[in-house]
């Protein structure tokens, strides 16, 4: 109960969140909220080539044999696990804790880390067994598709490191905290596209 | 050592055809006449920092439609050429290949790299002069837009004698623009620069829509907005959902030639039909990405010319709200003859006829808006009532079109061919021109010659039909699209004869227009009051050519014209308390070189990849990235206008 009340006390300190405080950075969170719409359509497109593309595996391997149950069981287990520790920064940044909001930035930034590494070397072990972008439509399919958003998570990676060196040169301040957010906000996006790819990609294929 | 940089020069150059060393010599001349001009003049240093280094959106407005009409000539040289290639059977004036690659970059430019820019510069000049905003609402990701569009507009044209053009049609479809059909680099050069262009588009579409979300004039509503800034909003919205599926069928067509994947391909379980499926699912959109917007332009051009409030203005606004949602269920209709079965075929020929409804609205609506209006019939209206008829006609045969078994007969023939140019170049090319001869004064502050605007005017429409409505009868009569000569007797030869007439007819009406730029450049007359036309809408109060802070006090709207408004209760003698309200400082964005270095980064990143060059491509991809993290750690990004400033250059337009 005390805990319900110091949420709900917390906020009325300062009602604006100070990523809003300036009217140009809520306009660039309100845009890249739309560029997100747009990203979402790119891999929408993605999965609906996969989908059309998945049972044409050529003279190549099937899903059932290349998807790995560990690896990518894994890799769901660590993506939302930092989706979780990315909102925590976030709550921390609203709370004006700094320290906290760049530790689990930190965090978040190591688990995205491990799973590009976890993805990777799936990617290696397919590629090891023969099982290449080049081998048949579907291995075509599934490796721009769960790669389109690997290359997002790494460009995350990189993207939220900088606003990390940039917190720590600059504090914490409306430009900062809008940065941070469109970083969690992006960081999130990419959480809800590997729901997609471990349901339509793995766990179908896992079924097929 | 001699025979590998012999073999090298041979692929890299395209030889053997005297026109494309025509070509080269005059690129080369007049290249070089441009770096004589500038050193000459000492104008390198105007050009980078008035030009190059400019987020002022008037600005990057002016470039786009300059590149817009440098656009509008290559494809039209591209088009003079095939109809003489075809203005009698057997014309031994272009080979096969050559005109495989000419009417594979006419379509594409003409698209992409002319309608598309139109579009876009005349959204910039207007769009927030008419909402009251002092610029757009990411003005560094303007620069950028444009700068990927021009260096994609560059990468193409390149490809002509360089490497070789692409040569599969402007809609590159697989498995022919596949590696096995299409060795060359042409076709790689079509998908890299589309893609640049793409990123381009997506960042308008995006900019634009936040602009008039979120930054119209206090009192300006939704339903007070101008109809263009209306049409803006659907076109916005087409872009936003339409461009991602283009960037990712071209992404996979480009992995299929160069990473030899399986997308497209015949084999290994490729499925080419995904492409054309994804292709269109973009580009059927794309026709009305270009049209609603001189949709816009229409309407505010009849308002203006008839003295009158646009007639049924919420339905015009339905209107183009229905058309962008249905735009995206109509894609199919492009191949009815792949064999998807009557069901399929009926929903989407049902979805394209219902298309003709709310434009239809429009239609009516424009000519209501005239009726017992006081009509003047200057150049921007002379345009837009020389649309009426020929969207009619277009417009018509597209629902003869959407008739899926008729389709069966019409597919790929010259009747579509003849339909699609009607509702283009009819809709879009005189809704572009129409908004450039509106808007030039704003831009410029000088008005475009009426004499030689009507000669221009009169070549041009004339020679449209006499063009286009011959090929309606050679579809009947068999005549199929991208074929590059014909044998005698089957009947065509007189109509193509014709055909071509009217396509000279048009490059001289084109000639024209250019002549009389020039002509206004040097003798115009001068726009001083900023309101030639008496307008209606909040960018005719500003003086020609706007501050660049646009609005020294930013207006509060009460209704529908909002200067129309103004200027009445001006007239009754009603003031209002803000306009004497003291001057406060502005706020504006830093010019910045970076967008133009990002965008040539861009361009060497496409060239080394046409040519499968990685070790450049990697490097200039670090740079791309480089450049991202220098934008990302600068924070000293805008300055500030002081009220001092503000006053000295208000009361240089009189305007205190």
């Amino acid at each position: 109960m005390a805990m319900v009340d110091s949420f709900i006390k917390a906020p009325s300190t300062h009602r604006i969140p100070l990523e809003y405080t300036h009217e140009e950075d809520a306009l660039r969170i309100f845009g890249f909220w739309i560029f997100l719409a747009t990203d979402l359509l790119l891999f929408a497109s993605l999965f609906a080539t996969y989908s059309v593309l998945y049972r044409h595996v050529g003279h190549g391997p099937g899903p059932l044999q290349i998807f790995d149950v560990t690896g990518f069981s894994a890799e769901t287990f660590i993506l939302l696990t930092s989706s979780f520790t990315c909102g925590l920064s976030t709550y921390s940044m609203h709370r004006g804790q700094k320290g906290w909001m760049m530790a689990w930035m930190a965090v978040t930034i190591l688990l995205g880390i491990s799973f590009i590494s976890f993805e990777l070397t799936e990617f290696v072990g397919d590629v090891a067994q023969g099982a290449t972008l080049q081998t048949s439509a579907f291995l075509s399919a599934f490796f721009t598709l769960v790669g389109t958003h690997g290359a997002h998570v790494s460009l995350g990676i990189g993207w939220m490191t900088l606003i990390f060196i940039q917190l720590a040169v600059h504090g914490l301040t409306a430009t900062t905290a809008r940065k941070a957010f469109i970083v969690s906000l992006y960081w999130h996006f990419l959480d809800v596209v590997w729901i997609f790819i471990f349901t339509i990609v793995y766990l179908l294929g896992e079924m097929s | 050592m001699l025979q590998n940089v012999e073999n090298f020069a041979s692929h890299f150059f395209v030889l053997g055809d005297p026109m494309i060393y025509g070509a080269d010599v005059s690129i080369v001349l007049a290249s070089a006449a441009i770096v004589f001009v500038l050193t000459y003049y000492k104008k390198w240093g105007y050009l980078w920092r008035e030009w190059l280094t400019t987020v002022d959106h008037k600005k990057i407005g002016i470039m786009y439609m300059i590149a817009t009409l440098l656009m509008l000539f290559r494809g039209g040289v591209d088009a003079m050429l095939m109809r003489t290639q075809l203005i009698m059977p057997g014309m031994p004036f272009l080979k096969a290949q050559h005109y495989n690659e000419i009417f594979t970059t006419h379509g594409t430019i003409m698209i992409l790299f002319m309608a598309m820019p139109g579009v876009f510069a005349l959204m910039n000049i207007a769009v927030p002069l008419q909402i009251g905003a002092r610029d757009v609402a990411f003005p560094y990701l303007n620069a950028i837009s444009f700068w990927m569009f021009f260096f994609a507009a560059m990468l193409l044209n390149l490809s002509f004698v360089i490497g070789g053009s692409p040569d599969a049609g402007w809609t590159s479809y697989a498995p022919l623009a596949g590696l096995t059909f299409d060795k060359g680099p042409g076709e790689n050069f079509y998908l890299l620069a589309l893609e640049i262009t793409g990123i381009g588009s997506m960042a308008t579409g995006i900019n634009f829509f936040v602009t008039i979300m979120k930054l119209r004039a206090p009192g300006m509503t939704l339903m007070r907005m101008p109809l263009f800034t209306w049409s803006i909003v659907a076109t916005t919205v087409i872009i936003i959902f339409a461009f991602p599926p283009l960037t990712v069928d071209l992404g996979l067509l480009l992995f299929d030639r160069l990473a030899s994947s399986h997308f497209f391909t015949i084999f290994d379980g490729g499925n080419p039909m995904m492409y054309v499926n994804m292709f269109w699912m973009w580009g059927h959109p794309e026709v009305y990405i270009v049209v609603l917007p001189a949709f816009g332009v229409f309407s505010e051009v009849v308002a203006t010319f008839s003295k009158k409030r646009t007639f049924g203005y919420a339905s015009m606004v339905a209107s183009l709200l229905a058309i962008a949602v249905i735009s995206f269920f109509t894609w199919v209709h492009h191949f009815f003859t792949m064999g998807a079965g009557p069901g399929v075929n009926s929903f989407f020929a049902v979805a394209t006829m219902i298309i003709a409804i709310p434009t239809g609205v429009k239609v009516f609506n424009w000519l209501f808006t005239m009726y017992q209006g006081r009509i003047r019939m200057n150049l921007p209206m002379l345009w837009a009532v020389a649309f009426i008829p020929n969207f009619a006609i277009g417009g018509a045969t597209g629902v003869m079109l959407s008739v899926a078994p008729a389709d069966y007969q019409f597919h790929n023939s010259y009747f579509l061919i003849a339909h699609f140019h009607q509702v283009l170049i009819g809709g879009t090319l005189f809704g572009i021109l129409a908004g450039m001869y509106y808007w030039w004064p704003k831009m410029f502050g000088v008005i475009l010659d009426e004499k030689i605007g009507r000669w221009a005017f009169w070549f041009f429409n004339i020679g449209f039909y006499v063009c286009f409505l011959p090929q309606y009868w050679l579809g009947w009569m068999g005549m199929t699209r991208r074929m590059y000569t014909y044998l005698p007797g089957m009947g065509w030869t007189m109509w193509n004869f014709i055909s071509t007439m009217g396509a000279y007819m048009m490059g001289t009406g084109f000639i024209l227009i250019v002549i009389q730029i020039i002509y206004s450049i040097l003798y115009g007359e001068r726009d001083l009051t900023g309101d030639p036309w008496d307008g209606r809408t909040l960018e005719w109060s500003l003086p020609s050519p706007a501050p660049h802070y646009n609005f020294a006090r930013i207006p509060t709207i009460t209704g529908r014209d909002a200067w129309w408004t103004m200027k009445e209760e001006q007239r009754k003698g009603i003031t209002h308390s803000e306009e004497e309200a003291p001057l406060k400082p502005i706020h504006m964005p830093n010019d910045s070189g970076r967008p133009f270095v990002l965008s040539v980064l861009f361009f060497i990143a496409g060239f080394a990849l046409v040519f499968t060059w990685y070790p450049l491509a990697f490097v200039a991809f670090i740079g791309i990235l480089a450049s991202l993290v220098m934008r990302s750690f600068e924070y000293d990004t805008d300055h500030t206008i002081s009220v001092e400033e503000l006053r000295h250059s208000e009361a240089a337009y009189g305007r205190v």
